[in-house]
């Protein structure tokens, strides 16, 4: 009891529920349309409505563009859904400073496009297909990532 | 893509929008306490997100011939090369700056949360200059 309360100060029930939700997303969309469904992509494929270069023209991003607008637009309305049925629409303002979220944003879309996948895309669906390139994505973005915010905060307590 | 596959792939989408928001994942906040060692709840998130698609991934293709709107079922095989390995490594990065990764960005919109326009602009930013650069 004493080590869930450490581990999860803020209880743990949410979180498990929480990602078997996210991973029934993901599952649904494979069940219904076939459709290996990461968030990272969209990031490419929306811009190949813009863009000419022959980059963003790749058959892939195409092809995909539209699913993955849509499936981006329901991720919105299902936190809309949260938001007003579950929170009240109790406010959900960040203190995380602006340079912080637009800087990190950029090497977050940067990093993830590089690399073919995000915590969904690699963390996800490629762990949930057992793709072993991915879980070296998921260990190095982790840590990385540890390093990074643990490192800020001995900077910007 | 036929109403009854944007119908899906909407639902699915707001399911996945919904567990994310439930999970409080949509908070920068929440990700960083994970990253910073204060509160292991990522773990569970993600235990059992990729329980659950890695039951759908294995058995619907074992039990259905075709998915159910659309004629067959994709793959999305990674590989492990010099981008997977630099991008990762910066994503990880941007990830400890600000605690947001793609599908927050966009899930967090539907909760009001307007701060998130900077991270998700960020994001796609870097998609852009990532893909100008790309050969």
């Amino acid at each position: 009891m004493n080590l869930a309360l450490s581990l999860f100060p803020l209880g743990w029930q949410h979180y498990l529920v929480g990602g078997v939700l996210i991973g029934a997303g993901a599952a649904l969309l494979f069940v219904l349309t076939g459709r290996i469904g990461g968030m990272s992509t969209v990031f490419s494929s929306s811009w190949s409505y813009l863009v000419q270069r022959p980059f963003f023209q790749q058959k892939r991003f195409v092809d995909s563009r539209g699913w993955r607008l849509v499936y981006a637009l329901g991720l919105i309305l299902g936190a809309l859904v949260w938001w007003l049925g579950i929170a009240g629409g109790a406010s959900q303002a960040t203190a995380v400073p602006v340079w912080q979220l637009l800087i990190g944003g950029f090497f977050v879309g940067y990093g993830a496009r590089l690399g073919n996948g995000c915590t969904s895309g690699h963390g996800i669906c490629g762990l949930g297909s057992l793709q072993w390139p991915s879980l070296l994505a998921v260990l190095t973005f982790m840590a990385t990532a540890f390093l990074t915010a643990n490192l800020m905060m001995r900077v910007m307590p | 893509m036929s109403a009854a596959r944007v119908l899906a792939t909407l639902l699915a989408g707001a399911l996945f929008g919904f567990g994310l928001s439930f999970s409080t994942m949509i908070r920068p906040e929440v990700v960083l306490s994970f990253l910073r060692f204060q509160d292991f709840g990522l773990m569970l998130v993600m235990g059992g997100a990729v329980a659950v698609v890695l039951i759908a991934y294995k058995l619907a293709p074992r039990l259905l011939k075709r998915p159910l709107l659309d004629d067959h079922f994709h793959e999305h095989p990674s590989v492990w090369n010099r981008d997977t390995a630099v991008g990762a490594a910066l994503f990880g990065v941007g990830w400890g700056i600000c605690g947001v990764c793609p599908g927050p960005a966009i899930a967090g919109l539907g909760t009001g949360n307007w701060s998130l326009l900077w991270a998700l602009a960020g994001i796609a930013l870097g998609a852009l200059v990532q893909g100008m650069r790309a050969k």
